[in-house]
């Protein structure tokens, strides 16, 4: 068969290993899809139908209503709210994580002292140290600053926010600062004749051309904020005023155990907005992914 | 120059402070409780040396959460690198969906371990379950999460779903960068398919293989979201003659053990769990660089 692969071969030549190979895709995607399946399937079932038959088709699609309005009405848990808290600490933690970091890593890469070298290594030193040896002193400590300087930083979202910029600065600075060191420096130099201030520098010339990368850095801190667990649950508490969805799940599920019916329409509830947001944005979350891999 | 320094502080200091105030302090806080005993009780803490490292030595649940940890993580390291390798040799093919492919087998990743672990807990414990009653196979009749030895196994398939699809992204990112004319080259000298892949792609591809494998190793390492809503530690089992949880992961035996008010403890074993990282991913990229350069 090698004799007559040759660049001019038509293509049918290589169709059986195609073929095949696409069978064997489609029932991979099947199986990697099924989960999703079997939520949507008992998302519109109830507690009994689930028990009897969890993997049929179920009997009424009007159930599913019923379910969601069951839990986003929950008296226990605020399925809206913890929603809205979400949406809202995602959006000021990338926030600022994009304007902050872009600004700290174009100080860095522009100014080749001592003291800009050490603080470029400590923060990608300190993405090897987990979060574990950090939760339990960082919640006292917030509680100790939060006293000091009589702003709640415990349980309130800017205090939240804070701790996402702490957290995720390291790699967004790593990410930023790959990316700022291959832009030419003749750029800045004849705004700066021009009479350009450094600041007006970074935010009219810089900054625009870090469109691409800024994708990379939101989906990579955004997919983790959001469904982000430990830290919320420490810093806003179980119970507390401000709740997130990953929070909300969980007290769910601990409120209804093992009613799958309503545990299951909270988790779909918990996926649509991303699977949704993915549907529309999948081009620049898989661009912006690989992009960011590579670094 | 006096604004260009103005502009030096005020660009890098906001991520300097919640760097500071975030990662940097509650580190050596963290280091310091370990050898106290704060109890999250009391105000005031005392310092006692090591003793409770001394006390983790003897502990049989710590030790057999450490070592399933272990066993965990090399599951998982190599379930997830094989998959998501196979994943990005499909999506980098000819096939005509292969877009298609590659955001779908993504998707999980966008799923916090919360979600999913509710999710999977359904598939396994219900699903599985059922099915195998209904078509009589033995095995499929006692759910996987609830027999010790087989536990582990369950959650690193889990933690594959979840993860392939975010790794198989780094390796398209680098099967993309070698150039196509390469494996034509090997094509048109008669290496056969999987000639090509062991020794011209892979060997190509050491430097996503390391990214890789330590991605996987650190995230193995520090799991808890899924445990958590998957197994939340169970089933029972014995060590040592001790009654221990069979899929309590080192991450989940810190919470327990704060949950406890048993702060400083949970504080020492963080720290082991902070050493132990760091000294296996230094082996890990130590001895991947050394296979890069020899390949």
């Amino acid at each position: 068969m090698n004799d007559n692969r040759q660049a001019g071969t038509p293509r049918f030549a290589v169709k059986p290993g195609i073929v095949l190979l696409d069978i064997m895709t489609i029932f991979l995607f099947v199986l990697f899809m099924i989960p999703f399946g079997m939520v949507v399937l008992n998302s519109a079932k109830t507690s009994r139908e689930i028990i009897f038959n969890a993997i049929a088709l179920p009997s009424d699609w009007g159930q599913l209503a019923v379910n969601v309005s069951l839990i986003l009405n929950n008296p226990t848990v605020d399925y809206p709210g913890a929603f809205l808290d979400s949406l809202v600490i995602t959006f000021f933690s990338l926030l600022v994580i994009v304007v902050f970091s872009s600004m700290c890593a174009w100080v860095l890469v522009r100014n080749k002292k001592i003291w800009s070298t050490v603080l470029f290594m400590m923060f990608v030193a300190a993405m090897v140290i987990p979060f574990q040896v950090l939760m339990y002193p960082l919640v006292r400590w917030m509680r100790v600053v939060g006293d000091f300087l009589n702003v709640p930083l415990l349980g309130t979202v800017p205090g939240i926010v804070f701790a996402y910029l702490g957290f995720g600065s390291p790699l967004s600075i790593f990410v930023f600062h790959g990316f700022i060191k291959n832009i030419p420096y003749e750029l800045e130099e004849s705004a700066t004749i021009d009479g350009c201030s450094r600041g007006r520098t970074f935010f009219s010339i810089v900054f625009p051309l870090l469109q691409p990368i800024i994708v990379t850095v939101l989906i990579l801190n955004g997919i983790w904020i959001w469904n982000d667990y430990l830290l919320p649950l420490l810093v806003l508490g179980s119970n507390g005023i401000v709740q997130t969805i990953p929070i909300a799940v969980t007290a769910f599920a601990g409120a209804y155990l093992k009613q799958w019916d309503l545990i299951l329409t909270s988790t779909l509830i918990a996926m649509l907005p991303v699977i949704i947001l993915y549907l529309f944005a999948q081009r620049y979350i898989i661009k912006g992914m690989v992009e960011g891999s590579i670094k | 120059m006096k604004q260009s320094r103005f502009v030096n502080v005020l660009f890098t200091a906001p991520c300097a402070i919640a760097f500071t105030m975030i990662i940097i302090i509650p580190f050596f806080f963290g280091l310091y409780y370990s050898m106290t005993d704060w109890n999250g009780v009391n105000d005031k803490v005392n310092f006692v040396g090591l003793n409770n490292f001394r006390i983790l030595l003897s502990a049989p649940e710590f030790l057999f959460a450490f070592l399933i940890t272990i066993a965990y993580t090399v599951i998982n390291i190599v379930l997830v690198n094989i998959v998501s390798f196979s994943l990005s040799l499909i999506v980098t093919s000819r096939l005509r969906r292969r877009n298609f492919y590659r955001a779908g087998f993504f998707v999980p990743y966008l799923i916090g371990g919360i979600v999913l672990g509710y999710i999977w807990q359904f598939i396994l414990n219900n699903i599985l379950v059922e099915i195998g009653k209904s078509l009589s196979i033995e095995v499929l009749q006692t759910s996987f999460l609830s027999l010790p030895n087989s536990v582990i196994w369950t959650m690193a398939a889990v933690n594959t779903w979840q993860y392939a699809g975010y790794i198989m992204l780094i390796y398209v990112a680098s099967v993309q960068s070698i150039p196509a004319s390469l494996m034509e080259a090997a094509n048109v000298d008669g290496a056969n398919y999987f000639t090509r892949v062991f020794r011209i792609l892979i060997p190509m591809m050491a430097n996503a293989f390391t990214i890789s494998l330590f991605l996987t190793l650190t995230t193995s390492f520090k799991q808890f979201d899924m445990n958590l809503t998957l197994t939340n530690g169970g089933p029972a089992t014995r060590f040592f003659d001790e009654p221990v949880k069979a899929s309590q992961l080192l991450a989940m035996n810190i919470f327990n053990t704060a949950t406890a008010n048993r702060m400083a403890e949970a504080q020492a074993k963080a720290v082991v769990l902070f050493v132990a990282l760091l000294v296996v991913s230094l082996i890990q990229v130590a001895i991947s660089k050394k296979k890069e350069v020899e390949m």
